[in-house]
């Protein structure tokens, strides 16, 4: 088999339509009464199954690989740092990259580009990983996306990891995907689950159309196998004391390091409840705040529960939050353990972006609000006297 | 200034549904709209192109031949010219192939600056852009949420990230990646929607690009689907029943408690 293949049987097709509704991808159309397949086939496997007669054959090329696979062999994880800081993002990874490695029987590497940060990268032996790569420059200090992704690029060339993993952060996707272009090979965005074959193929799921499905992503030829994680889905690990590996520390060559872009300058957002991605609580006002001032009853609440403040984009677009904290499918997409939505009615848009939060907590006066269809706990009542009476409970003072 | 903005014609994801009997996706009469995000990237070029009194503001998209649509929709909303990269041989790319075939075309066009949506609504990847910018070699900015200033071979952009916003100076030519925050974008004239109606709008196969067949489409894709499934459904779980707003307070903030959420 040269090529990829989907094969409608007209002898078998009755024209009942039930692939054309399964495809994700619209591939499939009616011709007077039989199915066809059009360009959009990207030879996913959903159909073939919903035909009960049998008529659907998917032949998927046996694609070569024009590298030796088998060259390649460790799990590296992107030790992502903001000013000095390893990222919380970063323990997740090590989670999940020790269970990745633990069955592939490989070490698993964190790899860090900065300066001045031998005391951090130390530190990272103390958790279960074989050995940190350090690449100290000057020019690494703040990220930066052509050096980085170039000082990367090299390093995959010359130790040849089969998988590499970084946070889906604004950092990890910016530069993954240049990362990707130069090693030629493939990335899978924002993962909310990973697994490995036997054969070691990682399996990439992840959410598409706004969460409505979820994909499997594989990448069989080219090496390493790299994805982007979704922050706060895995499980972060702790430190245990290390298993005695060395941080090896890589300067960097010159050539290496050119970049057309200069940092000018930090905005620091002032409010310290807006990381919402970072966030474990977030707490979000929506259009039934009323008026921008009411939001300090968001900030209280948060304030009590330690979490972070999220917004609809209807209290966006009205001018009364700004837009890093909005919530939602132009907005973020967030995924914390507890998600609390005052005076926000739930619609589509708005859910795709927190509806896969561990718990949420819905408060709206309307009780055919959409927002309760997807609550663990709904109550049906007025946010300005349910959520000062929440503050209180928790020991403020609303 | 020669503008280039990549777009994206998408299925309005909020209408795709799930069939609750069947648990598949269910797409019949769901629309398709320019990629919101890519709405934002026309309004820029747009503005860009008015700020400077000159330049010309070019729409590109790689599709089917129903993509058209979008394209002559970027016109009413003030684009000057629009291209389709259309082929049998570039259809159901991953991102690696996609942006290599999107690249291939600004080297036929030579834009100044490159602008998109961070991301679009139905893959949600936000790697064409940057992928883009490094198959061509060019420097990038993504997640911008302001254009300071922008000609004479830089740009001053302002990029959102998780805790505040980076300003950065930018050699061009260089792919801008843009967020909601950057406008507001207007709304087509009526002029505007003529021009759409007549324009001409150029198509591009694989030859005019002067792409390898084997590295475009599928065939260039590092990455497949392996299979596709529904995520698991959330119902709707207990309203909580009490006589006043601190009853109700009380027993939530139990129940939150209970969590045990560091």
């Amino acid at each position: 088999m040269s090529e990829n293949a989907l094969i409608i049987d007209p002898e078998k097709c009755v024209g009942c339509q039930a692939c054309v509704k399964v495809c994700p991808f619209g591939a499939l159309e009616m011709q007077g009464k039989l199915a066809v397949v059009n360009d959009n086939c990207t030879f996913c496997g959903a159909c073939p199954p919903s035909c009960k007669f049998g008529a659907i054959t998917l032949k998927r090329a046996k694609k070569v690989a024009t590298i030796d696979l088998d060259a390649y062999k460790g799990v590296w994880v992107f030790g992502e740092q903001i000013d000095g800081v390893i990222q919380g993002v970063v323990h997740e990874l090590i989670g999940e990259g020790r269970i990745l490695a633990d069955k592939r029987g490989v070490p698993l590497t964190v790899l860090v580009l900065g300066h001045q940060m031998d005391d951090a990268a130390n530190e990272l032996l103390e958790y279960p990983v074989d050995g940190v790569i350090y690449v100290d420059d000057p020019s690494l200090k703040h990220y930066a996306s052509e050096p980085y992704a170039r000082v990367v690029s090299d390093l995959i060339g010359q130790k040849k990891p089969e998988i590499f993993l970084a946070g889906a952060t604004a950092i990890g996707r910016s530069f993954l995907a240049r990362v990707a272009v130069e090693v030629h090979t493939g990335l899978t965005a924002d993962c909310t689950g990973l697994d490995i074959t036997d054969e070691g193929l990682l399996l990439q799921t992840r959410p598409a159309f706004g969460g409505n499905i979820m994909a499997s992503i594989l990448c069989a030829k080219h090496r390493p196998q790299m994805a982007t994680v979704r922050h706060k889905v895995m499980q972060a690990a702790h430190k245990t004391g290390g298993r005695g590996g060395k941080v090896e520390k890589v300067t960097p060559q010159s050539t290496l390091l050119r970049s057309r872009t200069t940092r000018l300058d930090w905005l620091p957002e002032l409010s310290d409840t807006v990381n919402l991605v970072d966030a474990d609580i977030i707490v979000s006002g929506g259009r039934g705040m009323q008026k921008p001032e009411n939001f300090h009853l968001i900030e209280k609440l948060a304030k009590c529960l330690g979490g972070a403040v999220g917004s609809s984009r209807a209290a966006v677009d009205a001018g009364w939050m700004p837009y890093s904290h909005q919530v939602g499918q132009t907005g973020k997409t967030v995924q914390p353990k507890l998600y609390i939505a005052c005076g926000i009615s739930g619609a589509v848009q708005h859910l795709v972006g927190m509806g896969s939060s561990d718990t949420i907590i819905a408060i709206n006066k309307d009780k055919d609000a959409p927002i309760f269809s997807v609550a663990t706990y709904g109550i049906v009542g007025d946010l300005f006297e349910v959520v000062p009476a929440m503050i209180r409970e928790l020991g403020g003072e609303a | 200034m020669n503008i280039v903005v990549c777009i994206k014609q998408v299925p309005d994801t909020t209408d795709v549904r799930i069939n609750p009997e069947t648990n598949t996706l269910m797409r019949e009469g769901v629309a398709s709209i320019i990629n919101p995000f890519d709405a934002y990237a026309i309004e820029e070029g747009v503005r860009i192109r008015e700020r400077l009194g000159e330049g010309t503001v070019t729409v590109v998209t790689m599709g089917p031949p129903q993509a058209d649509a979008a394209l002559r929709e970027a016109i009413s909303l003030g684009a000057d010219e629009a291209v389709l990269l259309c082929s049998r041989a570039f259809a159901g790319g991953d991102t690696w192939s996609t942006s290599l075939t999107l690249s291939l075309a600004m080297k036929k066009l030579n834009p100044d600056v490159v602008l998109a949506g961070k991301q679009a609504i139905d893959g949600d990847t936000a790697q064409v852009g940057p992928g883009i910018s490094c198959h061509l070699d060019w420097p990038q900015a993504c997640y911008v949420s302001k254009i300071r200033e922008i000609g004479k071979g830089k740009a001053v952009v302002e990029c959102l990230m998780e805790t505040g916003k980076e300003v950065l100076e930018v050699e061009l030519p260089a792919v801008l990646t843009v967020v909601k925050e950057i406008n507001e974008p207007r709304l087509p004239s009526l002029k505007g929607k003529m021009r759409a109606k007549k324009a001409v709008i150029t198509t591009w196969n694989e030859q005019d690009i002067e792409a390898d067949p084997q590295k475009v489409g599928l065939n260039g894709s590092p990455t497949a689907v392996n299979r596709v499934f529904s995520p698991p459904r959330r119902g709707g779980g207990e309203i909580i029943q009490a006589e006043t707003a601190s009853e109700a307070a009380k027993i939530v903030v139990a129940k939150i408690k209970e969590l045990q959420i560091a």
